[in-house]
């Protein structure tokens, strides 16, 4: 994608999105608001997934540490209601980083499929603790939290809050693009390609794979945190397989290696969920559908779609044409 | 040439985000005289059938008066909450916000009504907890929650009188398995408290998690020398333990928690449960004209028994209609709403039906025994939760008093602590 | 705890080992033949029972509700291959995805066909009944279980290694690529084990169905022990998904007996473990 018309594209989006919201309804802009914590939490999906190529089965694990210490903190330490929400912010990306940084020892060493697993089951041992340590987190009740924190502004009001999570959403997005452009970002893309040719090159393979995975943990803690005071309620449920798998659904909808791709597929997922869910009883199939045809027929994801559009045109159009679609293409 | 292609395909993306977003805005004007009542249910997952005899029972009556409570029109809304709390919380938001229901009701699980409570709180909405038993929501915590009316029970509420009817039938020494998760909790905890206060002994407290199918790990356990076992199973867990427990042998009178035995599951159970005793505010074996009527009627339009389920959302709608028939039909607003609905005295289904100053329900406490028999004029032999017992006037505080019951915590897996288990 | 503890444990263990076996092994050959996630196996389990329940309600007669349901689910699970997962490739996370997606479908229509209540596969008279020595009680239908499990375990294991079929599969397993070179058509042995699979997990949920009853939500309350199995006893090896199965089995068993407060923990915390040291599984082969 040409890379400046791509980012004044996302940055128009996104102004849209921040003047447009608050002009919606009570209820979408809850729904647009969720969408972005998950968009968050898609994105750090896709640094592994898209750049890194490690598909990890459970990034849910991080968002429910991030979570479920915003709510203890704020319940049994009555912590992070007023300024030092900020501290809490820290300690939630810092979390999410560590507990990353101890399973990363445990997954990293693996690849594929068996990368897959693990995570998998490293996401299971983060659910049956949340669900079974009832003295610390509330067992399968959760924690109900206190209102959201008051600090010169009120983020009880849903629209100002919108306009927090949107603002973590674009710090979310700048970082990672920069980190994704930089050396290492390319590092961890020639990992993806070929992961033998880098370690040949000398490249510290290992260590990249783990450094990627330990951010994408900071981030999964971060959207916990704006995750707790969503809905004002922690729950084991936060933090079920499903959950993990939605995050790799949204990241492959969307366009794997786009990032922003990951933030269309959070929007499109949620929406599914969330609305579609209330309007017809049969939005299971259509999940399951989007599942499926997203695997059959959208290898690029939805972000992928214009370049298919190119193609197929250069294709039915000269020669020449196809040859330099070719060429510019990687 | 190359970003043409995007530009256009972001252009329509953007503008089809927006027709989204318009669209999810319109929310219906609201009618003068429509009453728009929002209802969370779970409709898939292990406790959908449960979701759905809720909804049907508050859809019968609802027929029953043509759809109509004093002249307001009812729109019932029925969402699915998937047995898991914050979905509810999500699904109660967008019942509030997008169909903007003058009150919302149900929610299944315990874990959910303490989930729901906050939410009617923060968005000032009632919400009539018809299922949820959470003991604290009309108690300890009734003052976070204003506009919280429970009008289905609370889950130590008829564990009181079973426990002192434990002691009439002369057990000494009982050994409980039950869900492991708050209602659970607070349904064994009342059970205990009554029953050691006349001279029982509660010897043993197994917690097998909520969605046990294998009882297999737990059942060994159980202490010999018991009298008797206390089980309180919820949804597809109160399936499958009676069929195990007589597989292992264990020949034991068995006694438990209303959900264990509530006609939901009966009519999959077998023979393994005849005898078995337990204790709610229902009984689709009450043998009065009231119930019949009402079982077949039910029976007839969804082809079941009405479950407890059926039975607390059908009164509950009966209670809504008749706070309305006061104002006329027209919505009086939450505090009023709240305010003629606690005063609201009934006789239902279940029997005589008022709420207390916490607004939880005082009612009727039946101890049933599951019998096979024909009831209700049905052909065929079934099983039936027979009434034994009558507890009349049964409130959550049972004969301890108010202030009293509340210097005491909320029943837990460690309150009351087992103290003759070894 | 007494040895009548530990005995009827033991028992009680090894019998769901036994159902996990019926479940587990099937996904475990899928993954060593054609190294398939396949995340739709818990609703190759439910859907199995369910059918059998339809056998049942119509025909009176459990003991034909087994093979119909088996092959049925069988023939379900050939179709998903040959038309889908074919088309996917050798992407784990591609097969991931696209399994999820089924087994939403599966399990909204088992939903919709069968409605919400749960229900009990019931067995013949006989089998309801328990056999008592020495004063403990062990029930038949387990007993059952372990027999069943058993006989499959070994038509598997002679399948496998007597026969040409399974000496086509074991070579598909070890290298394909050597398979296909001497001339072993991988495409139908795979088309073959993902249907034996298939009709391994329906089996097992018929007889689970008796056992732990059929309800919604079983197909992914069953998955994770699957993937338990599969994982620990190694994927792709009949011997290590008995031996897995009977580890997870005794493991989860004695878990909740003795250690019920982290009683999910101590399944998956083993697994990450196993995996940790052995990314393969125990006994895997990759």
């Amino acid at each position: 994608m040409n890379n400046r018309r791509g980012v004044l594209t996302v940055i128009g989006a996104l102004v849209a999105l921040a003047i447009i919201a608050p002009f919606t309804s009570s209820y979408a802009i809850i729904l647009i608001t969720h969408a972005l914590i998950f968009a968050i939490l898609a994105m750090s999906v896709d640094l592994l997934l898209g750049y890194t190529g490690l598909p990890s089965m459970g990034q849910a694990a991080y968002l429910g540490m991030g979570a479920y210490l915003t709510a203890i903190l704020a319940t049994q330490f009555d912590f992070g209601l007023g300024w030092s929400f900020w501290v809490v912010v820290g300690l939630g990306i810092l979390v999410g980083a560590a507990t990353a940084a101890f399973f990363g020892l445990f997954a990293i060493r693996a690849t594929g499929v068996y990368f897959l697993m693990i995570t998998l089951a490293l996401g299971m041992c983060v659910w049956g603790l949340a669900y079974r340590w009832n003295s610390l987190t509330g067992g399968d009740n959760g924690i109900n939290l206190p209102p959201r924190p008051q600090f010169g502004i009120a983020l009880a009001n849903d629209v100002t809050y919108f306009y927090l999570v949107l603002g973590f959403f674009v710090a979310s997005l700048a970082l990672l693009y920069v980190l994704v452009k930089s050396p290492f970002g390319r590092s961890l893309e020639g990992i993806r390609e070929r992961e033998l040719r880098m370690r040949l090159l000398g490249y510290n393979t290992w260590l990249h794979k783990y450094i990627a995975f330990v951010i994408a943990g900071g981030f999964g803690g971060l959207a916990g945190v704006l995750w707790a005071h969503m809905n004002g309620l922690v729950s084991p449920e936060d933090v079920i397989l499903t959950t993990s798998v939605d995050a790799l659904l949204m990241v492959v909808l969307g366009g794997p290696g786009t990032l922003v791709g990951g933030a269309i597929g959070a929007g499109v997922v949620v929406f599914l969920r969330e609305y579609l869910a209330t309007i017809v009883p049969w939005w299971q199939y259509v999940l399951g559908g989007v599942y499926i045809l997203t695997i059959l027929y959208l290898p690029g994801g939805l972000m992928g779609i214009p370049e298919r559009i190119r193609r197929r045109r250069a294709l039915s159009g000269s020669p020449e044409q196809a040859g330099k679609l070719e060429a510019t293409s990687h | 040439m190359s970003g043409k292609t995007t530009g256009r395909f972001t252009r329509m993306s953007l503008a089809a985000c927006l027709a989204f977003a318009v669209g999810v805005s319109t929310a219906p004007a609201t009618a003068a005289e429509e009453l728009r009542i929002g209802f969370l249910a779970p409709l898939t997952g292990g406790f959908a059938q449960i979701g759905k005899d809720m909804s049907n029972g508050f859809q019968l009556y609802l027929d029953e008066v043509g759809g109509n409570f004093a002249g307001a029109k009812v729109t019932f809304i029925v969402e699915d909450e998937e047995g898991k709390p914050p979905v509810g919380v999500r699904k109660a938001e967008k019942l509030i916000r997008q169909d903007k229901v003058h009150l919302f009701m149900g929610g299944l699980l315990a874990s959910t009504g303490y989930a729901l409570a906050p939410v009617s709180t923060r968005l000032k909405t009632v919400y009539v907890a018809s299922i949820p038993a959470a003991d604290d929501l009309t108690q300890r915590e009734s003052e976070k929650y204003p506009y919280v009316v429970r009008t289905g029970w609370s889950s130590s509420q008829p564990s009181h009188p079973f426990g002192e009817w434990a002691c009439e039938q002369g057990y000494k020494r009982i050994a409980v398995v039950a869900a492991d998760y708050a209602f659970g909790y607070e349904v064994v905890g009342g059970f205990q408290k009554a029953f050691e206060d006349c001279g029982g002994r509660i010897i043993q407290k197994i917690w097998p998690p909520l969605g046990t199918n294998d009882f297999g790990p737990f059942i060994p356990t159980l202490k010999k020398d018991a009298d008797a076992i206390f089980t309180l199973m919820v949804g597809p867990m109160a399936l499958q333990f009676p069929k195990q427990l007589l597989a292992a042998g264990i020949k034991k009178p068995v006694i438990g928690g209303g959900t264990s035995y509530d006609e939901y599951v009966l009519p999959s159970m077998g023979d393994e449960v005849i005898g078995h005793v337990s204790a709610l505010q229902y009984s689709a074996a009450l043998d009065n004209p009231k119930n019949a009527a009402f079982v077949k009627k039910y029976r007839e339009k969804y082809g079941k028994v009405p479950s407890y389920y059926s039975e607390s959302n059908y009164t509950t709608a009966q209670m809504i209609h008749e706070v309305m028939k006061q104002t006329g039909g027209k919505w009086p607003g939450a505090t009023k709403f709240i305010e003629l609905l606690s005063k609201i005295k009934l006789d239902a289904v279940r029997g005589p039906v008022q709420l207390d100053e916490m607004r939880n329900p005082v009612q009727n406490i039946y101890i049933k025994k599951v019998e096979k028999k024909k009831m209700h004029g049905f052909a065929q032999d079934e099983l039936w939760n027979t009434v034994i017992k009558t507890y009349p006037n049964v409130g959550q505080f049972w004969k301890y008093g108010k202030a009293e019951f509340l210097k005491q915590p909320v029943y837990s897996r460690d309150y009351p602590p087992c103290k003759y288990c070894d | 705890m007494d040895t009548q503890f530990w005995v009827i444990q033991a028992f009680n263990g090894v019998s769901y080992g036994a159902l996990l076996f019926l479940l587990a092994s099937g996904l475990s050959l899928i993954f060593g033949v054609m190294r398939i996630v396949n995340l739709a196996h818990g609703s190759y389990f439910l859907l199995g029972g369910y059918v059998a329940l339809s056998v049942i309600w119509s025909a009176d007669s459990w003991l034909l509700a087994i093979p119909v349901a088996a092959l049925s689910i069988a023939a379900v699970g050939l179709a998903m291959e040959r038309v889908f997962l074919t088309r996917v490739g050798e992407d784990p996370l591609r097969q991931v995805l696209l399994t999820v997606g089924f087994a939403f479908l599966f399990q909204q229509g088992a939903l919709d066909i069968w409605g919400g209540d749960p229900f009990n596969i019931v067995p013949p008279d006989r089998l309801k009944e328990s056999v008592v020595i020495g004063g403990l009680y062990f029930p038949l239908y387990r007993v059952f279980m372990i027999g069943l499990a058993a006989a499959m375990g070994l038509t598997l294991w002679l399948m496998m290694e007597k026969t040409r079929t399974g000496a086509m599969v074991r070579a598909a397993v070890d290298d394909s690529e050597m398979a296909r070179g001497v001339g072993i058509d991988t495409s139908r042995v795979s088309m073959f084990i993902f249907a034996l699979g298939a009709f391994l997990a329906a089996l097992g949920g018929v007889i689970g169905g008796g056992f732990l009853g059929i309800y919604p939500g079983l197909d992914f309350a069953i998955l994770p022990l699957a993937f338990a199995v599969v994982i620990i006893g190694g994927m792709g090896s009949l011997g290590g998904a008995a031996i897995g199965s009977l580890l997870v089995g005794l493991a989860d068993n004695f878990g909740k007996a003795l250690f019920p407060e982290v009683s999910y923990f101590t399944l998956y915390a083993p697994m990450v473990l196993i995996l940790a040291w052995k990314p393969t599984g125990l006994f895997g082969r990759d």
